[in-house]
């Protein structure tokens, strides 16, 4: 850790840093189990890829640049995902809220009971070990909800043609079309028929097509979901309710057709001519900081497929409502070996991706790969823009943090890391004003003041309404995230 | 439009030109013929004192005392008339069919007396409630000087300020059909709908406690305005502010019905007013109930107005029951008027949804005698006079009355009785609620969020929460905050100890 002392002539020794070695010998295969305290995950991530490493995969971007396809943040083996940070297993045959008595304690025995990973999971899954199935991050949210449905018989699935209806005979439960439906167009209804279901006691997981349309429901969701249990003095709650949104975060996808892998490999070119982003201003928004007022309501953004799963599950299972925002582009282009039991992860836990000491990066969701791919740019800069990025700055050690939950959101970790590294940057593609990175700054400068080397940094969309043809320069990608990391040197 | 006595006729032939669904087929041919089966010379209905008819949706409708099955909006000749037994003198209308007389005989006398009782106790509660406001407010001290020195309350200080949204004029639409309902039926209100409490005997104490927002407020620990009223055992869901929220909710709950073997025989009951019924939500609820079915009745208070606006500037059409068969919702509209002809048709309408399963629409006519709610005058948009006469012609407590006295129910020395014991009750209930402190200061952070797997608040709470005894730690003895935080359970110390 840097002393805030000396860390202020830190900018010059930044240009001098050449601890790119140490960044190396720091990193360390975990293969104990149980697994490490949640903070030190990400041992476990370099271990499958650091930033520096050079990566020679045919699949990746040019100079081995890391992609949503390649990203080492990625658990693509059964070890790194049974490893998974925080994962804790749920084994019991079916989930049900704890049964409490008349003075409100919990029954004994009926409270949830949580597994710790334990070395026995590892074994080979004919020897009874846990297994794994590659899953993308579509997929890993159907087989969340598939649990919730087969383990928990009071809960119901609906929205506008939910994704699930097809695999509904997967699911097998009897009766299973009155728990998996359609409803009338009509986001208002959905949220508030939700509300109903939760409020008798139903685990109700509504579905908001595109979160773009989740305004029609604002009133329900702010008014009414997200205040039930505190006007009611506690009486009633709709704590079993869950929206999930298409994030439609930069949603690309919209335009259809395009094969994930080819396409989404090219996510990673700054200098490639990105095809054209059909989402548009309403197939594209990032509206999670609307929601971050409302006290009562959480908010989950999951960034692949372990993730949405963990995370999903943790959400419906949760005693409040949450808003569930799935990033859209992501469904089909991430792919991770996801363990088939059920599982949850924690919900107000950051996790960091990838320790380092000069500088903490803030993120959720899709631009976590930008910024690793941005970040070796910033380490093996193409020879267009080696003038741009200073020498020094190569060795840049970065602390990057995936945010998971928004509302309420995690600031020991975030603090923690900013207390150590000085320097902050938030990267979201909302809009900056009023965004998550404001709250987070404001929070940062407040906490991390006589630490803080630099002013926080936000490198979010633009304050416009997401333009369809300009998407390129709207989202923040691998180029803006360089040039807000290399900032400081000039 | 046609002439009084077509009309049966007319919406007789509209019932059975209805396009029908096969599993309904049966009842609603019954219902046409039933319809048909009707006399057409009933006329007498007609009690119009009303110099502006568009005030006064109840006057210039017609009345049947048909059961409506379904019917078509009406076309241009005419409107879906009112389900109505007893006339202003309360005297059942002869023209009433034997099966309906019938009806009305089978009810068990105790379920009248108890209608009017609690009839009654909706009036008193309001006198006391929006007059304590007054008070609280402006000094409206003379007039009812001696019923607060009587019981011995300390003048209202302006903190005390009590919302009593009334319901003057509606009691026979809320009890007539709260007593119609299964004690277990899931009620969710908009607001003026105690009348369904107090038929469910929820303790006076409780509703007190409410409007006062003491240490003993159940239903919302003081955290929302007074009348918001809730109570899982007696199934009647926190009432909330926002207009119209609670209707797709209701469509959830019924739905969740639906799926529930052990909450068979169940129904859910959503009340709204008119106004409400302009919302968004409304349409999403009808259409949503509609399509998923369960069983759920929609009720609507059409009493005229929503504040100031008249129900002739909220919508254009045949009131709200026209809109019900839009989304195929079987609807019948009922003189709110008539108790007794409310808690037969909310009877009917709830057989119907529980055994269809699906929604069933009553639309109740009535009208808003009292003030939108104390922060309101009337009288600022419509005549006194307009008032007066239609209190006594169309009171629903009047016409009760003199049907319970008819069938020796009821007498003067009952009323008087009471009356008295009521106002006594509720004296002593909201002297008891006074003397009550204020919730602890904690519950300002409590309920937001659920338990915690650690039992404790959510990171940020926890800390704004620290900030709050650390503040009044500093300057909790300051006259500014001291007298404010001794009215709460436990004052001080309590903060102290968190």
């Amino acid at each position: 850790m840097i002393a805030s002392t000396s860390s202020r002539t830190f900018t010059r020794s930044l240009l001098g840093c050449s601890s790119c070695a140490s960044a190396s010998g720091a990193v360390t295969r975990r293969t104990l189990l149980p697994p490490l305290p949640h903070l030190a995950i990400s041992s476990t991530r370099l271990a499958i890829g650091g930033p520096h490493q050079t990566r020679s995969s045919s699949s990746s971007g040019p100079a081995g640049r890391p992609t949503v396809a390649t990203s080492s943040f990625l658990s693509t083996t059964r070890e790194a995902a049974l490893h998974t940070p925080g994962l804790r297993w749920r084994d019991d045959e079916s989930i049900h809220p704890p049964t409490k008595d008349p003075d409100g304690n919990i029954v004994l025995g009926s409270e949830p009971t949580f597994v710790e990973p334990s070395a026995e999971d590892l074994i080979s899954v004919d020897q009874g070990g846990r297994e794994t199935k590659k899953m993308n991050l579509y997929q890993a949210v159907r087989d969340a909800m598939a649990i919730t449905l087969s383990k928990d018989s009071s809960s119901v699935v609906f929205g506008e043609d939910p994704m699930n209806l097809a695999s509904c005979t997967e699911f097998s439960p009897p009766r299973c079309s009155e728990r998996v439906f359609n409803t009338p167009l009509t986001e208002q209804g959905i949220a508030g028929f939700g509300i109903g279901l939760a409020t008798m006691g139903k685990t109700a997981v509504a579905e908001i097509q595109f979160a773009d349309y989740i305004f029609p429901a604002f009133d329900q969701i702010v008014n009414e979901a997200a205040k039930y249990r505190f006007r009611s003095g506690d009486q009633y709650n709709v704590g079993s309710l869950t929206f999930r949104s298409r994030e439609s975060l930069s949603s690309r996808t919209a335009c259809g057709n395009d094969s994930a892998d080819s396409y989404f490999a090219r996510l990673g070119y700054p200098s490639a001519c990105m095809a054209v982003g059909h989402g548009g201003l309403y197939h594209s928004q990032s509206p999670e900081a609307y929601f971050l007022q409302a006290a009562g309501l959480k908010v989950v953004i999951p960034r692949s497929p372990i993730q949405a799963k963990g995370l999903l599950l943790s959400a419906i299972r949760d005693p409040n409502p949450v808003i569930f925002f799935e990033p859209k582009i992501l469904y089909r282009s991430c792919v991770e070996q996801v363990p088939v039991s059920d599982y949850q992860l924690p919900l107000s836990s950051a996790e960091i991706l990838q320790e380092g000491s000069d500088l903490t990066i803030v993120s959720y969701g899709p631009p976590l790969y930008t910024i690793e791919g941005a970040l070796h740019l910033l380490a093996n800069p193409s020879e267009d823009i080696q003038n741009l990025v200073p020498r020094d700055l190569r060795g840049l050690k970065v602390e990057l943090i995936d945010l998971r939950t928004i509302m309420p959101y995690d600031i020991e970790t975030v603090v923690n890391s900013v207390n150590k590294t000085g320097r902050c940057i938030v990267v979201h593609e909302a809009g900056k004003m009023g965004g998550v990175g404001s709250e987070l700054a404001a929070e940062i400068q407040q906490r991390c003041f006589l630490r803080l080397e630099a002013p926080v940094q936000r490198v979010t969309g633009w304050d416009t309404p997401f333009g369809m043809i300009y998407e390129k320069m709207y989202l923040p990608d691998q180029v803006r995230v360089v040039s807000h990391g290399s900032r400081w040197e000039g | 439009m046609l002439s009084r006595a077509s009309q049966g006729r007319v919406l007789a032939s509209v019932a059975r030109a209805t396009p029908q669904a096969p599993r309904t087929a049966a009842r609603r041919s019954d219902a046409g013929s039933e319809a048909a089966s009707v006399s057409p010379s009933y006329t007498k209905a007609s009690f119009s004192t009303s110099r502006s008819s568009h005030l006064f949706p109840l006057t210039h409708l017609s009345h049947s005392p048909v059961f409506l099955d379904k019917v078509a909006s009406p076309d241009s000749s005419g409107v879906i008339p009112a389900f109505r037994l007893l006339d202003g003198q309360g005297h059942v209308l002869p023209e009433v069919p034997e099966e309906w007389k019938k009806q009305l005989e089978e009810v068990p006398e105790e379920t009248w007396v108890k209608l009017y009782k609690s009839m009654m106790f909706l009036p008193a509660l309001d006198t006391i409630l929006a007059s304590s406001q007054r008070q609280g407010r402006i000094s409206f001290y003379s007039q009812l000087g001696a019923m607060v020195i009587q019981v011995n309350i300390k003048p209202l200080s302006r903190t005390y300020v009590v919302l009593a949204v009334t319901s003057y004029g509606e009691e026979g639409a809320v009890v007539g059909s709260a007593a119609a309902w299964s004690p277990t039926d899931e009620v969710f209100a908009q607001y003026r709908e105690v009348g369904v409490l107090v038929w469910r005997d929820y303790p006076l104490s409780d509703l007190m406690a409410q409007v006062f927002s003491t240490v003993s407020d159940k239903a919302s620990k003081g955290r929302q305005m007074p009348v918001h009223y809730g109570s899982p055992t007696h199934h009647f869901h926190t009432i909330s502010s926002p207009l119209g929220t609670q209707i797709p909710q209701a469509a959830g709950a019924a739905y969740s019905l639906k799926l529930s073997p052990e909450r068979k025989g169940d129904c859910v009951i959503c009340y709204m007013g008119e106004g409400a019924t302009s919302e968004g939500d409304f349409h999403a609820g009808f259409n949503m109930a509609s399509v998923l079915g369960g069983p759920v009745v929609f009720f609507v208070r059409n009493n005229g107005f929503a504040i100031s606006t008249p129900a002739a500037q909220q919508y254009k059409g045949d009131g709200i029951a026209a809109r019900g068969p839009g989304y195929g919702i079987e609807t019948v509209r009922v003189d709110g008027n008539d108790p007794l002809a409310v808690y037969l048709a909310s009877k009917e309408a709830r057989r119907r949804a529980v055994e269809g399963q699906n929604p069933v629409l009553v639309e109740a006519m009535s009208y808003r005698v009292g003030h939108h709610s104390t922060s309101d005058d009337s009288s600022a948009y419509r005549s006194t006079d307009d008032v007066s006469s239609i209190k006594k012609l169309d009171s629903p407590l009047f016409r009760l009355r003199s049907y319970l006295e008819t069938r020796n129910l009821w007498s003067s020395e009952l009323e008087e009785a009471t009356k008295v014991e009521q106002r006594k009750s509720i004296l002593r209930a909201y002297a008891g609620a006074d003397k009550e402190k204020k919730p602890a200061w904690e519950e300002m952070f409590g309920g937001v969020y659920g338990d915690r797997e650690d039992g404790g608040l959510e990171r940020h709470l926890k800390e704004q929460k620290m900030e709050v005894k650390r503040l009044i730690g500093k300057w909790g003895q300051s006259d500014m905050w001291k007298k404010d935080l001794e009215r709460h359970d436990g004052g001080i110390e309590a903060v102290k100890k968190w």
